[in-house]
């Protein structure tokens, strides 16, 4: 097929007819995953077994393979759906192509040992709607990834993508626009939650042209990759957004500002660009409706304060990501002085559905004042490690437990962190909250961007808060004080509890210096990191007290506190663990119990790992 | 030591010749040359007509961009959070006894450059290394040092990879 502008919204609709007719020839086809995690646990070789298998059986051109985006279960990976039927196989080796086409493609034969078996139910599941994982999501940005390959452009369009834009452009004024997203009760999906539609409506007033819009994928926070995931898997959804809030506010001019350690997503951003230019649908005079927009892809410089709005800007403009006062708001004055948009991508990929579907519609989705879903990147101590999209209102414990399906391990689950760096650490009494942007606050957290990291009883919660300040003393941009100089203290404070110095007098000297840096700060950065600090005082004040009354670190983690030893009873005298040692701190001969020299440990953990007969213990 | 130009040149065509494009051009050197050579911000700096002191505070913010050549292998420990809790930080903790270096550091040898880096997308497979673009999953203290003798046999002679 030749491509060719698409001129008018009539245009996009008889090429979707035609490639829906053609998709319905090709079918079936054998779907796999090509997000970073199934890459990197071997999904090219799995692809060019599955292309030599079809060749071998005659039937490259009866099946189509097609390489998508993230599904989501990227604990399972590398995953390979069969599409019509949805047939589930996970965790592919590429030895296995062979037997998938001979025994389910040509004789509809499941092969038993790639489908998933419910660790709880321990039934076996052959489809993928059918696996709890899946089935109490509810996909509605990120379900697409799964069933397009994110460099077609026709596969996007086959699946209804750009109707939204049609839509704005022949049935709507740009104020409708404005209005729709205002009614849908959109928040931005970047961290504070603001109220999209209400950002564009002050934009679009604001006098001075051009005005630019931007899409923040700078994704800074540090155990978190949906953005990553939907630019890669479905970048058109992001371009879409962007093209019809660009019509909206009247912008002419759009970035995208992605995190530099990015690069697939940058080409599949890249490729996307091209094709919608390729086809009219960016670029001068969009569906001959004398609008011109474009969009530019640059990458960050690898600065977690770059995903600040004002820091951000500046990064655009080629400056140093420092943060400016907000006394006037970047819809105002933004990039180059100008009235700029910035959102989330996510948040731009939720526009398309706004529009199409109608803001009623989307707002049937969600609580009263969060509407729609929320992906979120569920990981850590949990058994189904992906990303996961939810109605926002759903609880907790419905995501650990359901999805994530609870701890590995079956150990105690301790706490739940949300909102990255600057967000909060939550217990167990919180599983049965819903989430959404205004409960998580209210409780001493934050919706943040959406990483949602699960931690166990072997989980120091000192020693998570001291990691996170690390991570914002080395990303503070040192511009004001408070935040450059207190994270350092904080930082060197928390570092004595760690150790069991200080004394209990120590918290109220961390309390009161996160007051300081939360009301003396100028941007969120430093504003907002207390609150790992804050939430592990307000839930775990008792492992601190154990660090410094007892100088004891329950969860065995923190090394100044913790020491290894021989369990007599269970060491076989195997001398695995004393040759394993670095240090040469195990002793001991063969067949009789070796003993660890504590002072010359150095608490690697090596000799835990490696024992097989679980003689090692650490206190 | 001299620079070849060649590559600067392909670089500096290919951006516009204003501000805007300054942490481009510095990205695109950094990749040529795997560091920022002094002489060449220099030169980047006459070229935009921005001032040094500009290019080279640009230079010096962003973590992307190193003053100092890196190392032929890029050895990156993922210190997100997801890795931290599954015990990224004795994986780091043993690289750095190893290999003799901080984090951010070059082997004397010009060997390894020892990185941390925030979330590289699997966490599923935490804690999780990645070295020339290969990712190694669920990675413990013994299993690096099975690694690094892969990697380069003289060097890890003292590590964990004893026990193999
Ligand atoms: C230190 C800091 C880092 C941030 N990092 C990001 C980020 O990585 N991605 C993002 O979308 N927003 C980030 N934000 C939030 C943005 O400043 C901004 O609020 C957001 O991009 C606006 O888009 P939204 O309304 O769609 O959420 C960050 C904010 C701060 C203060
Ligand atoms: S709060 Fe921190 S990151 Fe923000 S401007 Fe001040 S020093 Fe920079
Ligand atoms: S590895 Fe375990 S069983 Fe073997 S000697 Fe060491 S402590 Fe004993
Ligand atoms: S923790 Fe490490 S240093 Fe200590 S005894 Fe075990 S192997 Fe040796
Ligand atoms: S990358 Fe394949 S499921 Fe996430
Ligand atoms: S935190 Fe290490 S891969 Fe995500």
């Amino acid at each position: 097929m030749k491509n060719s502008k698409l001129t008018s919204p009539e245009k996009l609709a008889r090429l979707k007819g035609k490639l829906l007719k053609q998709r319905q020839k090709q079918r079936p086809i054998i779907t796999v995953c090509a997000g970073t995690a199934c890459v990197a646990c071997g999904c090219v070789p799995l692809t060019a077994a599955f292309r030599e298998a079809l060749k071998e059986n005659g039937l490259e051109d009866k099946i189509e393979i097609r390489t998508t985006g993230c599904h989501g279960f990227c604990e399972r990976g590398p995953l390979v759906v069969l599409q019509p039927e949805g047939i589930f196989y996970q965790q592919v080796k590429p030895a296995d192509a062979k037997s998938i086409i001979e025994q389910t493609i040509q004789n509809g034969e499941l092969v038993e040992k790639l489908l998933y078996r419910d660790p709880q139910t321990k039934q076996v599941l052959t489809h993928e709607k059918d696996i709890p994982f899946y089935s109490k999501q509810m996909r509605l940005i990120f379900g697409m990834n799964g069933h397009m390959d994110p460099t077609s452009i026709h596969d996007y369009i086959a699946l209804g993508g750009y109707a939204a834009l049609a839509r704005s452009f022949l049935e709507m004024q740009p104020e409708d626009i404005i209005e729709e997203v205002k009614k849908s009760g959109l928040r931005g999906r970047g961290g504070g939650g603001f109220l999209t539609g209400k950002k564009w409506a002050t934009c679009r007033k604001a006098p001075g042209e051009p005005k630019y819009i931007i899409c923040n994928a700078d994704e800074g926070d540090p155990g978190a990759f949906m953005d990553r995931s939907l630019l890669e898997g479905n970048p058109h959804a992001v371009v879409e957004g962007m093209i019809i809030g660009a019509y909206a506010i009247g912008s002419h001019d759009g970035y995208v500002y992605v995190r530099h350690e990015y690069p697939l997503a940058v080409k599949n951003l890249n490729i996307a660009i091209e094709a919608a230019r390729e086809f009219g649908l960016l670029g001068e005079n969009i569906f001959s409706s004398g609008f011109d927009f474009d969009i530019k892809v640059s990458r960050g410089g690898g600065a977690f304060v770059c995903g600040e709005s004002t820091a951000l800007m500046a990064s655009l403009e080629g400056k140093i990501g420092e943060p400016r006062a907000k006394y006037i708001h970047t819809v105002t004055s933004g990039l180059w002085g100008k009235p700029s948009t910035l959102n989330n991508v996510e948040t731009w990929a939720n526009v398309p559905m706004i529009i199409e579907k109608g803001a009623d519609e989307y707002a049937k989705v969600g609580t009263e004042g969060s509407k729609g879903t929320k992906v979120f990147a569920l990981t850590g101590k949990v058994n189904n490690t992906g990303l996961v999209e939810v109605p926002m209102g759903m609880t907790l414990r419905e995501i650990v437990f359901d999805i994530g399906g609870g701890i590995i391990e079956n150990r105690p689950f301790k706490a739940v962190q949300t909102g990255g760096p600057s967000g909060g650490c939550l217990p167990e009494s919180a599983l049965d909250m819903p989430v959404d942007f205004d409960t998580l606050t209210e409780i001493g957290s934050m919706m943040g961007s959406g990483g949602l990291i699960v931690m166990d009883n072997l989980t120091c919660m000192v020693d998570l808060a001291k990691y996170f300040i690390h991570f914002l003393q080395e990303e503070s941009c040192g511009k004001c004080t408070p935040c450059r100089e207190g994270l350092r203290q904080l930082h060197h404070m928390l570092e004595k509890v760690t150790r069991g110095e200080g004394g209990v007098e120590i918290l109220d000297d961390i309390e009161r210096l996160c007051m300081v840096m939360e009301n003396a700060s100028l941007c969120a950065l430093g504003s907002s990191a207390p609150n790992p600090v804050m939430s592990t005082l307000k839930y775990f004040r008792n492992e601190y007290l154990a660090h410094l009354e007892e100088q004891r670190c329950p969860a065995g983690v923190c090394k100044d506190l913790i020491t290894y030893s021989v369990i007599e009873e269970n060491c076989t005298g195997c001398v695995v663990c004393k040759r394993a040692c670095p240090v040469d701190a195990i002793e001991g001969e063969k067949k009789e119990v070796h003993k660890i020299n504590s002072d010359i440990c150095t608490r690697c953990g090596i000799c835990l790992a490696v024992c097989k007969f679980d003689a090692i213990f650490v206190e | 030591m001299t620079l070849p130009q060649a590559p600067l040149q392909n670089i500096l065509d290919k951006h516009p010749h204003d501000e805007s494009s300054l942490i481009m051009l510095l990205q695109d050197v950094q990749e040529a040359y795997r560091y920022l050579p002094p002489e060449i911000l220099v030169e980047i700096a006459k070229t935009l007509n921005v001032p040094k002191a500009k290019v080279f505070g640009v230079a010096t913010f962003y973590k992307a961009f190193s003053m100092e050549p890196r190392g032929e292998t890029e050895i990156k420990v993922c210190c997100g959070t997801a890795c931290h809790v599954r015990g990224s930080t004795l994986i780091m903790d043993e690289f750095k006894r190893t290999l003799g270096v901080e984090e951010g550091g070059t082997t004397e040898d010009g060997k390894f450059t020892l990185e941390a880096v925030n979330c590289v997308g699997t966490c599923a497979m935490a804690p999780v290394i990645v070295v020339k673009d290969v990712y190694h999953g669920h990675m413990t203290v013994n299993k690096l040092g099975k690694l690094l003798k892969s990697l380069n046999p003289k060097k890890a002679k003292t590590t964990g990879a004893k026990a193999s």
